[in-house]
């Protein structure tokens, strides 16, 4: 019983730490700016207001960055997961020459500061018109999701017995159909996991969406955000309203995955 | 070639081919700036000059002092998120009621962009508009409420805080799913025997736990010694370089001073020390396999 009070209070503690800064986030970005200053620590303001966020919505280019991040991440997010899901199949039921050399270059592809591929990035997409592009964030933020979503697609892929592609393979399909008509769907919780993570971290990107992308019409909501912020460094409220509603997307997104991404590793884990 | 033996050729092409073109070939035309003299928007620059960057490297205060800060910001950072996140995983996984809302609840600093939790922390540890200066002051710990991101004794210690309750979901899904995928009556097999739950945990839990251990150790170290957007947003490297990493250095290096020759080179330096770490832990895991 004891035991139990403990655990109940030690995991109340780690809520409110996850949860106190975004909560504080939420506070300013709906407190009247001549209360900001003058009310100091207080958890709620004494009048609440909207203004913040009606103004960023109005007369910010916030909508258009909103716009362009949604079309980066959702193409992202298919075509990392496409590919990953491919890559982790092969991974999960073939032997083949040449397989730890797959595995060593998804792993060194993790191992660098991004920013040292930068400027050659810059210099093969600047060519083919793909700088101040969306596509061009599209093709670089699925190459860097990639390894890692192919890590997550192995492992799901793993729980699924072998014997069921192969019960289908002597009815007479081929692999491929197998694939397509007996795992695939059996893979969906697997698929939509994947799909979020990689979603979310394209969403969250600021170095290539930064160094790729200088024209406004093509920037996504980090490094417009970050653009507000050095220009308007003083309007907390504004700032803090764009930063919440830059938040609602992926934290919905993620609240709605996060039981399949345990799940997903909980596969992979009994393989070890 | 036997039927079918392109067939894993075919569903790996596409991933390979990628990270071939955007990861890879770029990865080398980079390294080979490290010994070139290449300063963007210099006309003049673009020579071969062999190992001189690394030669000034060695005499570069500002790389001893981000290389020192690099091991302290990981090992500590890594540390707590690893301790943190196992205690959340051992928490989560009794049964309670609620669970799986409480588990989406304290998960969600995960789905918050990187930069945007650095922006978030920068602000609770501003005096004006955050409240723990001064909960900090009331507590004794602070003589003035001032903001810590300022002060160079203990200013990395804010980029830390912000990567710490950003990184423990991370450790604790992974771990919990470990903890999920240990089958239930080895626990209760021990306790017949009467083993108390300290014992289980050390016999039981952590051999089991420790292929994972390691396994998300070293992948997290090598991704937090690499991240440098909490630094650049919250602190820039300052002040007075109390919080650069190498990360964010070659970021400072190649876009505020636009030296890309001597940013590749440090990231070349970066990338060996972590290439050297991931070997070692490697040989460690097959050690620890052959025992058993």
């Amino acid at each position: 019983m004891m035991l139990r009070v403990l655990r109940i209070l030690a995991l109340a503690a780690f809520l409110l730490f996850a949860l106190f800064p975004l909560f504080w986030l939420l506070k300013v970005s709906v407190t009247p700016t001549d209360l900001l200053y003058g009310e100091g620590v207080r958890l709620w303001p004494s009048r609440m207001t909207l203004d913040h966020y009606v103004s960023v919505l109005r007369h910010t280019q916030f909508p258009l960055f909103f716009r362009n991040s949604l079309i980066v991440s959702a193409a992202t997010a298919i075509l990392s997961t496409v590919a990953a899901s491919a890559a982790g199949y092969a991974f999960s039921r073939f032997r083949f020459r040449g397989k730890a050399w797959v595995a060593g270059l998804l792993l060194v592809s993790q191992m660098f500061p991004l920013v040292i591929i930068v400027a050659p990035i810059f210099r093969l997409l600047a060519p083919l018109g793909l700088t101040n592009s969306l596509i061009g964030l599209i093709v670089v933020y699925t190459a860097v999701n990639v390894p890692f979503a192919a890590f997550l697609m192995q492992s799901f892929f793993e729980a699924i017995p072998k014997d069921l592609e192969e019960a289908a393979m002597m009815d007479g399909a081929t692999r491929f159909q197998a694939l397509r008509q007996v795992i695939l769907p059996l893979t969906l919780p697997g698929l939509a996991a994947t799909g979020g993570f990689v979603f979310s971290a394209a969403w969250s990107e600021l170095l290539f969406a930064l160094m790729l992308n200088s024209s406004a019409s093509v920037s996504t909501f980090p490094s417009g955000l970050l653009g507000f912020i050095s220009k308007f460094s003083v309007d907390f409220g504004q700032m803090m309203a764009a930063a919440f509603l830059a938040l609602l997307p992926v934290c919905a997104f993620f609240f709605l995955i996060q039981r399949h991404l345990v799940q997903g590793l909980t596969a992979g884990a009994v393989k070890g | 070639m036997r039927r079918g033996a392109w067939e894993p050729y075919f569903y790996v092409a596409p991933s390979v081919l990628l990270i071939a073109a955007i990861m890879v070939a770029p990865l080398i035309t980079g390294l080979s700036y490290a010994f070139h003299d290449i300063i963007l928007l210099d006309p003049l620059s673009g020579d071969f000059v062999g190992f001189d960057h690394f030669r000034d490297m060695a005499e570069d205060d500002s790389f001893w002092t981000a290389l020192a800060n690099t091991a302290v910001w990981t090992s500590v950072s890594v540390a707590l998120q690893f301790g943190l996140g196992l205690a959340l995983a051992l928490l989560l996984n009794h049964p309670l009621p609620g669970r799986r809302l409480v588990q989406a609840l304290i998960f969600l600093p995960w789905a918050v962009p990187g930069f945007l939790s650095g922006l978030t922390w920068a602000w609770l540890f501003n005096p004006v508009i955050g409240p723990l200066p001064h909960w900090l002051k009331a507590a004794g710990l602070m003589a003035e409420a001032s903001n810590i991101l300022s002060d160079p004794h203990v200013a990395l210690w804010g980029p830390i805080v912000a990567n710490v309750w950003w990184g423990i979901p991370f450790f604790a899904i992974t771990l919990l799913a470990a903890l999920q995928s240990i089958p239930k009556d080895i626990y209760e097999a021990a306790s017949i025997d009467g083993a108390g739950p300290w014992r289980q945990f050390c016999r039981i839990t952590l051999p089991l736990l420790a292929p994972t251990i390691l396994l998300t150790v070293m992948l997290r170290t090598v991704w937090v010694a690499n991240f440098a957007e909490l630094i650049v947003v919250m602190t820039k490297g300052g002040p007075a370089d109390a919080t650069q990493i190498l990360a964010s250095y070659i970021f400072s290096l190649a876009f505020q001073r636009l030296d890309f020759g001597y940013a590749s080179a440090v990231a070349a330096v970066l990338l060996l020390l972590l290439l050297g770490y991931a070997a070692a832990v490697m040989a460690l895991r097959r050690a620890m396999a052959e025992r058993g």
